[in-house]
């Protein structure tokens, strides 16, 4: 497979929260050849099923990777002009200058662009000017803008993908589509390789509002394991002050610890790790994961959760920059893990 | 040079502008931009060229003009400076836009391969932060990185980052993999395409590519009764300083300076008053200055674009008085003085990855200033 085209098409489809249709349709056509079936659940969520070569009832297992992207919502047409809110976490800071789309009546380029400083309240004319504040122009004459906008369309980021020297890879998105496509990477190495569990790869939706899809989801698959995909913070020039907790880019998976995740799962993804020699790093992760584990754990009468994650620089700004084999290595670990899963697996587990 | 399609002849061509009466016609739309025309903006728009290293759109012109003018010249200081002989006597006209554009310069290398950056004119350092760019004459591509808002406390989250602070990030982990790739003193600009969207035209530099397109038309027209001296000038957004020695070189009868003005036409944040300090306004056409703060245009001048304008119904607006300043700034201060008058195409967002103007502003300001050239006699500046 052509990692670095399939993050293309990834990142180059809208799928907001709750607006996920659009990349669901992509990661399903890269799925389907894959599996054996690939269906939209209730909330919108991807379920894609590979099955194992044991005898049913097979155990099995849950790949959860959120499909959904942080963006911008209308709140107001002001003439030719959109106030927006944000959908997810967005970091004002760097909105001045991005290149959106605007998903009214039809799809519309926009940019997001700062107001000159005597037209915004006196407490903001200097500094960070707040998103509130921020107009969308979509490059119309304001009756075109009021037929073809209106309060509650999304806007998605629209910067183009880019590659920079050696394998770097930037794009918006990456968060979380590079873990789609290390579960892409995933399904396609288990096509050559038996495995006895089933595989369930769960497209989420929801996750940057608060984990809404992968709850539903485990509630619906109860799944006997579930290793949630997710991007961490990567090394870099600009966080040389988060030394430990920020992992090396092209330094491989990171494998998560701590109290969302199941001790005896965490060891058994780093063994597999070991054999099949693939470089990793271990991440404390004292409370909450930030990841679809959060609510997968809790599910039902509780799951074991694991977190794999990608290393991702400047995350949560239309420029999230990754090492592509960081994805195809992710893959490959998730593949190692799913193949040495003997049929007993949960009862062997232990908090030790 | 390649076929163009026929365009739609200007209604009228006063040589005497036509008297206010006759200014009756509806405002009539511009003819549209052409695809021929809207390739050189896209190539001008896309090229690198901050100010001291304007050598890419310089090729651009050179190869646009060839044909079209009678003597070309790069100066010491970069400018193109084209003559255009006219039919009548030899009076010599200026016509100058800039060439440069805003942007950044590699000041370091630091260990962990990236670069350190300072700014080039003026960009306001909010802009940069989350950016694709392009660095140095292969173009190299990078990134202006942002530490995430899920590490940062509360007042960072909502803190400007300084330039002081700011990485340029190409891909490399090492001070000597980068030292190959990028050299202290290369230019930067942000990685933005030129595109069209509906009747607007976007793109990171049309502050003041536009000027230049509507200069190389104003040479592939013509020619005119006197001689039109072109002035594809450097330097503007760091002081006129091309303009300067321009001004001095052709030392012309009159100027006229194409330039981009910023379009403040944004609503207030309280929607209950109003904006009253625009600038100038997208859609209202060519602006047209009489003062800034480094000239006070040619009064002369000023009342024959208004009345070319008028007699074409060519739909024009006036550039609130304020501050800001073109290329005239310099120019009208050459040897013993330069009447001068600067014509901007209305621009939101100058000096960002995504300026945005209305392809018809342009093209009506391609359109008087033809007229202004076609109709040009001395008389024009008889007091």
């Amino acid at each position: 497979m052509d990692v670095v085209a399939h993050l293309k098409e990834l990142t180059s489809s809208p799928g907001l929260s709750g607006y996920e249709a659009p990349v669901r349709e992509i990661i399903r056509a890269a799925w389907a050849p894959l599996t054996a079936e690939a269906h939209a659940d209730r909330l919108g969520s991807l379920w894609a099923t590979k099955a194992g070569a044991g005898a049913p009832p097979r155990p099995r297992l849950m790949l959860a990777a959120h499909m959904d992207a942080i963006g911008l919502m209308v709140t107001k047409v002001e003439g030719e002009f959109l106030r927006v809110a944000q959908i997810g976490g967005i970091d004002a800071r760097v909105m001045p200058g991005q290149l959106v789309t605007v998903h009214g009546k039809e799809d519309l380029p926009g940019v997001a662009a700062q107001p000159p400083a005597f037209l915004l309240p006196k407490a903001n004319r200097e500094g960070l000017v707040p998103l509130s504040e921020l107009v969308v122009d979509v490059g119309l004459p304001a009756e075109r803008v009021a037929a073809l906008v209106r309060v509650g369309d999304v806007i998605s980021f629209a910067a183009p993908p880019r590659e920079l020297q050696g394998d770097m890879f930037v794009a918006h998105s990456l968060d979380n589509r590079a873990s789609v496509a290390a579960v892409t990477v995933c399904l396609e190495a288990l096509q050559t390789r038996p495995h006895v569990w089933d595989v369930v790869a769960v497209a989420t939706v929801q996750e940057e509002v608060g984990v809404k899809g992968a709850v539903t989801s485990a509630f619906a698959l109860r799944p006997d394991l579930a290793i949630a995909i997710d991007v961490t913070h990567g090394a870099g020039p600009n966080v040389k002050e988060f030394a430990d907790s920020t992992f090396p880019l092209g330094g491989g998976p990171v494998l998560a610890f701590g109290p969302n995740i199941h001790p005896g799962l965490h060891a058994a993804v780093k063994a597999a790790a070991e054999r099949a020699e693939i470089p990793h790093n271990v991440e404390a992760l004292s409370q909450h994961s930030g990841t679809d584990a959060f609510g997968i754990q809790v599910a039902r009468e509780g799951i074991p959760t694991m977190v794999v994650s990608l290393p991702l620089r400047n995350m949560h700004t239309p420029v999230e920059q990754l090492s592509v084999k960081d994805v195809t290595r992710t893959g490959r670990l998730l593949a190692e893990f799913i193949a040495g899963l003997k049929e007993d697996f949960v009862s062997t587990l232990t908090f030790e | 040079m390649a076929q163009k399609p026929a365009r739609k002849k200007p209604v009228t061509t006063p040589r005497r502008p036509a008297p206010a009466e006759a200014a009756a016609p509806p405002l009539t739309r511009s003819p549209r931009a052409t695809a021929s025309e809207l390739d050189l903006l896209r190539e001008l728009s896309n090229a690198s060229g901050v100010s001291g290293d304007e050598g890419a759109v310089r090729r651009i012109i050179l190869d646009a003009i060839r044909g079209h003018v009678d003597e070309v010249k790069v100066d010491v200081l970069g400018n193109v400076l084209a003559l255009k002989k006219g039919v009548g006597r030899g009076e010599r006209v200026l016509v100058a836009a800039h060439m440069d554009e805003v942007g950044f310069m590699v000041s370091g290398h630091d260990p962990d391969g990236s670069l350190r950056l300072e700014i080039v004119g003026g960009l306001d350092e909010r802009l940069l932060l989350g950016k694709a760019v392009l660095v140095g004459p292969k173009r190299l591509p990078g990134v202006i990185g942002a530490a995430p808002v899920h590490l940062l406390n509360g007042d960072r989250r909502s803190a400007v980052v300084k330039i002081t602070q700011l990485r340029i990030d190409i891909g490399v982990e090492s001070q000597e993999a980068a030292k190959k790739l990028v050299r202290v003193g290369d230019r930067g600009v942000f990685a933005a395409e030129f595109a069209v969207v509906g009747p607007s035209l976007r793109g990171k530099a049309l502050d003041d590519r536009l000027g230049c397109a509507t200069l190389v038309e104003l040479l592939r027209g013509g020619p005119y009764g006197f001689e039109v001296h072109a002035a594809f000038t450097v330097q503007e957004e760091v002081g006129l300083r091309g303009a300067k020695v321009a001004g001095y070189a052709v030392d012309p009868a009159c100027a006229f300076v194409l330039d981009c003005t910023p379009a403040l036409d944004l609503p207030h944040t309280d929607a209950e008053r109003e904006n009253t300090q625009y600038n100038t306004r997208l859609g209202y056409g060519p602006a047209i200055y009489v003062s800034d703060s480094s000239t006070i245009h040619d009064k002369r001048l000023v009342s024959y674009l208004k009345q070319t304008a008028e007699g074409a119904a060519i739909p024009y607006q006036i550039r609130q008085p304020g501050g800001g300043g073109t290329d005239a700034g310099a120019i009208h201060r050459s040897r013993e003085g330069v009447p001068s008058v600067s014509v901007s195409v209305p621009g939101r967002y100058l000096h960002t990855p995504v300026a945005l103007a209305r392809a018809d502003d342009w093209r009506n300001t391609v359109r008087l200033m033809k007229l202004a050239l076609e109709g040009w006699t001395p008389k024009v500046l008889k007091r």
